[in-house]
């Protein structure tokens, strides 16, 4: 199958280092049109097909993608789009496209195109930890290298062209994943994300427009696209995202001083029940291993390494479990699956630091 | 249920309608209703209410030649429901609806990001033109006719690049 050389890693927006325990990723994308052609949601089919059998080998070439792997909406299956969706290198508007649609990765999953989405393109460049300058950096260059083979539809006063005029200027949006369960416990989350509002920057879930943040992750991005230059927004929301960072871990702090018992608790029933339940929906299997990484990130949890519950944390999403069973399963059999991988992996990563622990000894 | 407008009358209109896929419900008395120009017999876009882009209607509903882009054919009411344009050149056709929206979206109307390099070219020569142009007019207001001859010569080249290059 097509997409399976990504399959070998955790995906580039799960790789964050030790030290980056609050920002998961980072991630830019831009909204880009050919002048020439009706945009894709109005053109129809066949224009996007034509589109597509045009960029398809003129971005492949692209030297900046290398490795690649092209594909069209229309060669993947269901499965195959969902990883990719729960990997954020499609949208879900792109996850529901055919024909006339297709990707471009590189292999390393940094940087993804989409063409034929609500826009002839998106480009996106995507890093685990805090590095918006990096992921502009990149898709800056991405964009130059597009622009020199292609005609781009753009107004001197308006900036970028796109289909929906809520994206129009600079087409971007920048955003950061964050891990807030520290602020979720303190009950802080709900002022800050209204704070947040009122500077223009917006806070969706895990997967994006319209999802609740399951497992107390947090994107954050801006919302306005005109007027106010690429440099800008971003050193603009990589300067709040450091202050929530900051936030963060004070309402960690205070949790552990004021209300260890409760912390304590809280993630000890969270290990519990990860490791003896037989059922777990995805909510409740994201939501448990985010208290987890809270209780190793803290030193509470001492048995269980991060890499472990990141692991989890791809793995728990349906796409991705499915793909490692090999086969399409229907819900409450993935619950089931799931339940069962989580409490053999769990166990086994808490044995094994036990020995290594008595050896030490 | 009070009018979600003047928040003093009971709503006795009520208008649905899907927009991107999720039910959009909007409640208003009679009165403003009519005074946002909604004749309650024909076809309400509630996105015209949303947007703020309705604004009164005609008085007379006389059949007006609806405004549609040359280029991709999109009609005005096309637009207001789908809240998405039909091509780039869009953006001229219903440039007067853009203000607004604009205006409720975005921190300025003016774009000062990237520019594509091709674009910043022809960019520059513009700026220099309208410099040159400028200078000229103060040239000859001054009476310093060396000068506007020398401009009147730059401007006639920069001209030249711009329309070379197409």
């Amino acid at each position: 199958m097509t997409i399976d050389p990504l399959l070998s890693n955790s995906g580039a927006w799960m790789s964050a280092s030790q030290h980056e325990q609050i920002v998961i990723s980072s991630r830019i994308r831009l909204a880009r049109n050919l002048r020439d052609y009706a945009f894709p949601g109005w053109g129809g089919e066949e224009e996007c097909a034509r589109i597509w059998s045009l960029l398809r080998p003129a971005l492949a070439a692209l030297p900046s993608l290398q490795p690649e792997i092209d594909v069209g909406m229309d060669e993947l299956d269901d499965l195959d789009k969902q990883i990719l969706l729960e990997r954020h290198l499609i949208s879900r508007e792109q996850a529901g496209k055919g024909r006339g649609s297709g990707l471009i990765i590189r292999e390393d999953e940094r940087v993804s195109l989409m063409v034929n989405e609500e826009d002839h393109l998106r480009l996106q460049a995507l890093t685990s930890g805090l590095d918006l300058p990096g992921c502009w950096r990149v898709i800056d260059d991405v964009d130059s290298q597009i622009e020199s083979v292609t005609g781009y539809a753009f107004s001197p006063s308006l900036g970028y062209l796109t289909s929906c005029p809520t994206n129009v200027g600079t087409g971007m949006r920048a955003s950061v994943m964050m891990h807030l369960p520290g602020l979720v416990l303190m009950e802080e989350m709900n002022p800050i994300i209204k704070g947040l509002g009122k500077i223009g920057l917006t806070v969706r879930g895990l997967w994006g427009e319209g999802t609740e943040a399951v497992g107390n992750m947090f994107q954050i991005s801006n919302q306005m696209t005109l007027g106010e230059k690429e440099g800008d927004i971003v050193h603009n929301i990589e300067q709040i995202c450091l202050e929530i960072v900051e936030h963060e871990k004070n309402a960690r702090l205070r949790l552990a001083e004021k209300k260890e018992l409760y912390l304590k608790d809280h993630i000890g029933r969270a290990f519990g029940i990860l490791t003896h339940a037989h059922l777990l929906t995805t909510k409740e299997a994201l939501d448990l291993l985010s208290d987890l990484r809270l209780g190793v990130d803290l030193g509470i949890l001492k048995g269980v390494d991060r890499g472990v519950v990141d692991e989890l944390l791809m793995m728990a999403q349906p796409g991705h479990l499915q793909k490692l069973e090999g086969r399409v399963l229907k819900t409450k059999e993935r619950d089931r699956v799931r339940a069962k991988r989580v409490r053999e992996r769990l166990t086994r990563s808490e044995s094994r630091t036990k020995k290594v622990n008595k050896t030490h000894e | 249920m009070l009018c979600e407008i003047c928040k003093t009358e009971e709503a006795t209109v009520h208008l649905t309608q899907v927009i991107d896929g999720s039910i959009k419900k909007l409640h208003l008395c009679e009165q403003c209703a009519q005074s946002n120009g909604f004749d309650l017999q024909g076809p309400i876009s509630i996105t015209d209410i949303l947007l703020g882009m309705g604004g009164k209607r005609e008085e007379t509903a006389k059949p007006v030649v609806e405004r549609s882009c040359p280029r991709c054919h999109m009609r005005r009411t096309d637009f207001k429901k789908t809240g998405r344009f039909g091509c780039a050149q869009c953006y001229e056709t219903f440039a007067e609806d853009l203000p607004p929206l604009l205006k409720a979206m975005h921190r300025n109307d003016r774009h000062i990001g990237k520019v594509p390099i091709r674009e910043a070219d022809r960019l520059n020569a513009m700026n220099e033109l309208n410099q040159l142009q400028a200078d000229l007019e103060q040239a000859i207001s001054n009476e310093n006719y060396e000068t506007a001859a020398t401009l009147r010569d730059q401007i006639m080249v920069c001209r030249q690049k711009l329309s070379g290059e197409g």
